[in-house]
Parts: structure tokens; sequence; C-alpha cells
């Protein structure tokens, strides 16, 4: 993986508009991946919309509808009245009528106003009307910390919507998955919850966009949704991360490495559905499992995969599965959130805690 | 009885498309828009005008039906058949006039209350009363007929109103929404939220307050010291109007002209009714805690029936003899609603698993299995005559 992270937040560095038909792989970046995706939806299917707050004339604050308007128009990509609730509910009338909406919820916390709409009636409309009703919406929100943002910026609200039937909920990792989920979770009849982990937004990787497009438009691209993948292969433990966590996993298995131990990697991608296969399949073979996550642990998705593990891969564990996670606080300010987040080293103990002396 | 001087002309009528409206053009009438009184009188009211009597007699038969239909789901939530009732008995004005000023390709937008525009609207009622049964959420399909789900979280349903209109707007299509909601949703954020998005993208939408003066226990003065509910519309920037929500024809006159109003590009507006709810919020609820007989009594000379069949009589439209026609009809789709609801359903708990996602996930899967296997397990020990469901876990 030649994934990077830079650790600043750099508003408007996320590339130029449109959809970057690049003819060879190039340095590209989480945020311009997509924003391809976005423009390669709207272009292949007009019921596709973009709105939210800002994401018009400005392109969104981290740029990712940069260019939608200038190029589908006003009634495709278009900025609403400060209100997410708003926001959410419109997009469920527009989807009862035949509309493909993208809403984009600006920040993590500030969409808690729209919890309302997004649990009582994007989760369950489907369910509440035997399926007669369909709500194909993907709910954008620029997610968890990193980045130095100040208070109510930085949230993993992840387990609200997993915990909420009826939602899909998806964390990408990488810049390839960025676009493949983004165009997946269009296509979806579903609402999806999209989490974007905002520190992995200007995360570069080389990819031709426009292969990507080719590969999903011709129906080539493996399924996401649902399907975890193995993001590096190991003998010993079994990191289980996902979103903004799965680059300080890798880099913590990169680390353990020269300490001799092989430890995999295992992307969730898809927090709901969850893939117990990939997952205990990984478990069973290592024996050992750490799960990865910046959320605060009690009661959260980290707390459902060990539960998960514990319940499915018992006889094949050699030690208790542990968490590393958040702190059980409200996410710290800037300047503290270095001590709150999952690091490598903290990752490192709990993998030499795993019980290693008792290895047959 | 409402004097008819110098009221103007209704706020509703003719407004012009686009622009900015001057303030005094988007206030309600001093006083409710009233075309036939209590007494069954033509008032006089020349804001907008009388409907056509024939087109009132229609819209009476439906409030004959409406008032049966309210009388026999109280009567069958005492048999035991339907779980809850919220009874709208005194608003049925209100009911049959917002689902017959509609187009085919038109939404309606109802809340748990109203079940009785929803009926009205072409619904069958059995489908109709599934949520108010138990069965499923909702039983009928809402394309169908173009009638949403019944929503019970307050003003929610508004904004997703909203959102029907513009998707229409955004097509061509010349739909026009109008979304219910009593008055305690208007203090909901909702509300506020749907109103200012239906003016900022302009969409053709009628919003229709049903002020029954009670929000379960909460009188309308513990909700809003607005002037009236009506009034809120000018912060939004659209036209507001008040009626009299027992009055048919006004009813008809007035939410006709704002569907006719959203139709030609006019854009939204809200309507506010004022009524009363005769009966307790729902059969769960002690009226009597909250208001006294004397209240409730007030209102009985203004209901909206009395007062219309009066009027038709005047005309000659209503004879005793269709006064029978009409109540047999009502009587028919009463017992068509007893007969549907004492016959027991067979809920299939497969189906618990069915419409959560598309495709089931693989834990879904899972979940099903296990019930399965329980019902299973269960049908087997009755088969061999023993009770499987007693004596704690066996296992």
């Amino acid at each position: 993986m030649t994934q990077t992270t830079l650790g600043a937040p750099a508003p408007g560095t996320a590339g130029s508009p449109g959809t970057g038909a690049g003819t060879a792989p190039r340095a590209t970046t989480f945020a311009k991946a997509l924003n391809a995706a976005l423009a390669d939806a709207m272009q292949a299917d007009a019921a596709v919309l973009m709105f939210g707050e800002d994401v018009g004339t400005l392109g969104g604050v981290f740029r990712i509808t940069d260019g939608l308007t200038a190029r589908f128009g006003e009634e495709r990509c278009f900025d609403t009245p400060l209100a997410e609730a708003g926001i959410m509910g419109m997009a469920v009338g527009m989807a009862m009528n035949g509309m493909k909406p993208v809403v984009e919820m600006q920040f993590d916390a500030f969409a808690y106003p729209a919890f309302e709409q997004v649990v009582s009636h994007v989760a369950k409309m489907p369910n509440r009307t035997k399926g007669k009703v369909r709500l194909p919406i993907v709910i954008r929100i620029p997610y968890a910390g990193g980045i130095g943002g100040v208070e109510h910026h930085c949230d993993s609200s992840e387990a609200y919507y997993a915990h909420t039937p009826g939602l899909t909920v998806l964390a990408p990792a990488t810049v390839r998955d960025a676009y493949f989920m983004l165009r997946e979770a269009i296509a979806s009849p579903d609402p999806v919850v999209f989490l974007e982990p905002k520190k992995l937004y200007w995360s570069k990787e080389e990819v031709d966009l426009a292969e990507l497009r080719r590969t999903f438009d011709d129906g080539q691209a493996p399924r996401r949704i649902g399907r975890a993948v193995v993001a590096r292969p190991g003998t010993d433990a079994t990191l289980i991360s996902y979103g903004p966590s799965v680059p300080t996993a890798l880099a913590a298995a990169a680390a353990a490495a020269e300490e001799g131990r092989s430890i995999e990697v295992i992307d969730l991608r898809s927090i709901v559905p969850f893939d117990d296969e990939t997952v205990c399949a990984s478990v069973r073979r290592t024996g050992r499992a750490v799960v990865v996550a910046e959320a605060p642990g009690f009661a959260s998705v980290a707390s459902e995969i060990v539960a998960r593990v514990q319940e499915r891969c018992f006889h094949s564990l050699a030690a208790p599965v542990l968490r590393v996670t958040g702190f059980d606080i409200p996410y710290p300010s800037p300047k503290l959130e270095h001590f709150y987040l999952p690091s490598v080293d903290r990752i490192l103990d709990a993998v030499d805690a795993l019980q290693w002396e008792d290895r047959p | 009885m409402s004097t008819a001087t110098n009221k103007g002309r209704g706020s509703l009528m003719g407004g012009a498309p686009g622009g900015t409206p001057s303030a005094h053009t988007l206030l309600p009438s001093a006083e409710p828009v009233q075309l036939v009184d209590q007494d069954g009188q033509p008032t006089g009211d020349g804001r907008y005008p009388m409907p056509d009597g024939k087109r009132i007699l229609g819209a009476y038969g439906r409030l004959v039906a409406g008032r049966r239909i309210n009388d026999q789901a109280n009567a069958l939530v005492r048999q035991g058949r339907l779980a809850v009732y919220p009874s709208s008995h005194g608003q049925e004005a209100c009911q049959v006039a917002a689902a017959v000023v509609l187009g085919g390709e038109d939404w309606l937008f109802p809340t748990y209350r109203d079940t009785v525009a929803v009926i009205t609207r072409g619904v069958d009622p059995l489908e109709v009363l599934t949520l108010l049964r138990g069965d499923w959420h909702a039983g009928y399909d809402p394309y169908e007929h173009r009638v949403a789900t019944q929503a019970t979280p307050l003003a929610t349903q508004l904004l997703h109103a909203v959102g029907v209109a513009h998707a229409a707007k955004l097509r061509g299509e010349s739909t026009v929404v109008l979304a219910m909601c009593g008055d305690g949703a208007t203090s909901e954020g909702d509300f506020h939220e749907a109103l200012n998005f239906a003016a900022v993208f302009h969409v053709p939408v009628v919003f229709f307050i049903q002020n029954n003066e009670f929000a379960i226990s909460v009188p309308l003065k513990n909700q809003s010291v607005a002037p009236s509910l009506a009034h809120k519309a000018i912060g939004y920037g659209m036209p507001g109007e008040r009626v009299d929500g027992n009055d048919l024809a006004a009813l008809l006159a007035v939410l006709g002209a704002a569907v006719d109003r959203a139709r030609d590009g006019g854009g939204p507006s809200l309507v506010e009714a004022h009524t009363y709810r005769m009966q307790a919020h729902t059969n769960a609820d002690d009226a009597t805690r909250y208001r006294s007989a004397e209240d409730v009594e007030r209102w009985v000379p203004r209901d909206p029936i009395v007062r219309m069949r009066s009027y038709l009589r005047a005309l000659g439209l209503l004879t005793e003899e269709g006064e029978r026609v009409l109540a047999d009809e009502a009587d028919a789709v009463a017992a068509a609603i007893r007969s549907g609801l004492n016959t027991e359903v067979d809920v299939n708990p497969a189906e618990l698993f069915e419409y959560v996602y598309t495709e089931k996930t693989s834990q879904l899967r899972e979940q099903a299995a296990l019930l399965r296997e329980e019902l299973a397990r269960d049908a087997d020990a009755e088969a061999a005559g023993t009770d499987g469901s007693t004596g704690g876990d066996q296992r």
C-alpha cells in the first residue's frame, strides 16, 4: 500500500474540478477520488442529486463537491438553508419521489439535528412500508478526528448509525475504496451512511481514476458493501480496524514486523453489514486479535466486534480479544487529541499483551 | 356568526408567482374565513367564492362517512380489535377537504390522526387501519393513491412533503403536495425547517394545520403566543390563511385556492383551520384531566355535519331520501371495516427480516434461522402434545 497520511488539514488542496480523466496512475487524493465518484455517479444517472451546506459554489468545506454545480447545474448540486434535519427530511421526500439524493452533513457532530430523520424515517421507511418505499439516500459525513479541528468537528458517530437497523454504514480507508465505495453506496437501493475520515482526505495513492470508472461501470469492481479486506497479511495476530484507524493499524503492523511479529490487518470497509467471514477466518488463523478504532470504546462498534469474535472464534483464541480505542470522553481539543487517538505504540502495547508466553 | 364587512381579499387568492412579496399580502385574515355559519346560513364572506353546491354535497357525503368511520373505529378499540385510535371526531370537515381538493397526481401527507383523510383519498380502510390494529407499521402502498404513510413523530413528514414537491418540480410535473399537521407540531423544529425550505425552494406545498386546541393535554396557549398559527407563515415569506375548520365550504374554498396557487407556480402557503378535538387524544387518554365538559359542550353547536346539512337542505340539494342514501353508504363503509377487523390476520414472523435491507445481511439470515428453529421446536412440541412454552428453559 502506497498510502500516506498528511497530518494537517489543507482545505482547497483537494484537486481541480472535474473527473480527472488521467490516463496513467498518478498520485490521487482520497478527496479527489470522492469528487470523481460523485461526478461519475451524477454523469451516469440523472436521478442522482447532491445537496447540503456550502456544497454548491464553494464546492464543500473539504472541496469534495468541487466543480459539480458548474458541471451539472444548480438543480443537481445545490446549497440548502443551514438546517440538517431539513436537508435529511427533504432527501427522504426526494427519494420517495424518484431521486437518488446524496447529502453532505459537513461535519460529524453537525449531523445530530438530523438524527431523528435518519433514525425514524431514513432507516425505517422501507420496513414500515414492506419495501414499497425504498430510500436510496447516501448521507456523506466528514468524520472523526486527527486534523486539529476544534470541538464538534471530530466525533466518531458510527455506533449511533450502526445500532440502527436499516442503515448501511461504510467507512473507506483507501483512495481506491473511497471511489468504489461511494459509487456503490449511490447505486445501493438502501440508505447508506458514508463516513469519510477527514484525516485521510489528503492521503494519496497512485491510481488511474479513468480506469476505476471503467472498472465500476463495467461491473468489474468487486463488491465492497459487506466485504472486509485483508489490508496486510500476517500470521501471528490480527488487527481489525476501519476508516481513519486503518493507516495507524498498518503502521503498527509494519513496526511489529521489525520486531519479528507477523501481524495481519483487516480493513472492515463495511461496518454494517458486517463481514464475520473475513474477520473470523483471519482470527482463526492467527489466534489473536486486537480491534483498533478511534471512537470511545464503551458500547462501541469495537465492543461489538470483540463480542462477535469471542462468540465465533473462542476455541481458536490464544488470548482475550483486546481493544485499542479512544477514551470514553468527549472528543478532546486539538492540543490534546494525540493523547486520545489510538497510536502505533498503544496498538503495539496491546499486541504485546496477547499472552504470547502461552503460545505452544 | 362573523361579520362580512371589509375583510379584503383572501391572501391565497391570486398570489403573484415570484418576486419578493410584501408583508401585508402574506398576513392571514384578522378572523378565520367562514362561508357558512353554524346555523347553516351563508355568511356573505366575500374573500373566497362559495364552492359549487354539488361539490359541497359530494364532500358532505364523505363527511357523513368520516363520522361513521370515527365511531366505528372507537367501537373497535373498545372491543379490542384496534390497539388504539386517535379520533378526528369534530374535525371531519378538515379531513374531507384535505383529501378532496387534491387531484390524482397530487400527494397527501397525513398524520396519525388523519385516518379519515386517507380513507377519503381512496385508500382501503382496512389497509389504513393495519397500523392501528398492529399487524404492521404501514398497511398501504403510498404510491397507489399518492398518500404518504401516516406520520407518528410530529412535523417530520412536512419535510418529506417538501422533498416530494421539489423532486416533482425538478421533473417539471404539476404535482401539488398537501401536508397536514396539528397545532402541537408547529412547535417542532422540523415544522420551521419545512416551511423555510419550501419557501426558499419555492415548491408547491400547502401546509395545513388542524388547530384542534390541544396537543394531547397541552392547550394552544402553552404552545404558541403568536396571534394565530397562520401568522407564522409571514416569517418564511409565504402567505398564511385562517379558516373555520368546521365549515366544509370554507375549507374547500381556502384549501382549493392554496392548491391552485401552488399549481400555478405561486409557491407554498400555510392554512390554519380552527377546529376542536371533541374526543380524547386517543382512547388511552383521560381528557377530563385537562378540560371541562363545558368547554367541549361549547363546540357541539359548531359541528361540521349539522351545519352543512342545514345549508344543503335549505338549498334543496339534500333531501331526506338523499340523507338516507348517504347514511346507508356510511353504514356500508363501517360494516366493511367491522367485518374486516373481526377476522384474525395471520402475521408472518418470517416477514420480520424481509424489509430491513434489500438483501438480507448474513446477520439477519442467522437471526431468521434462529426464529425458524424456535418456531419449529414449538410446533413439534405442540404436535407431541406437550406445552413447549412452559417450564422455563429446558435446554
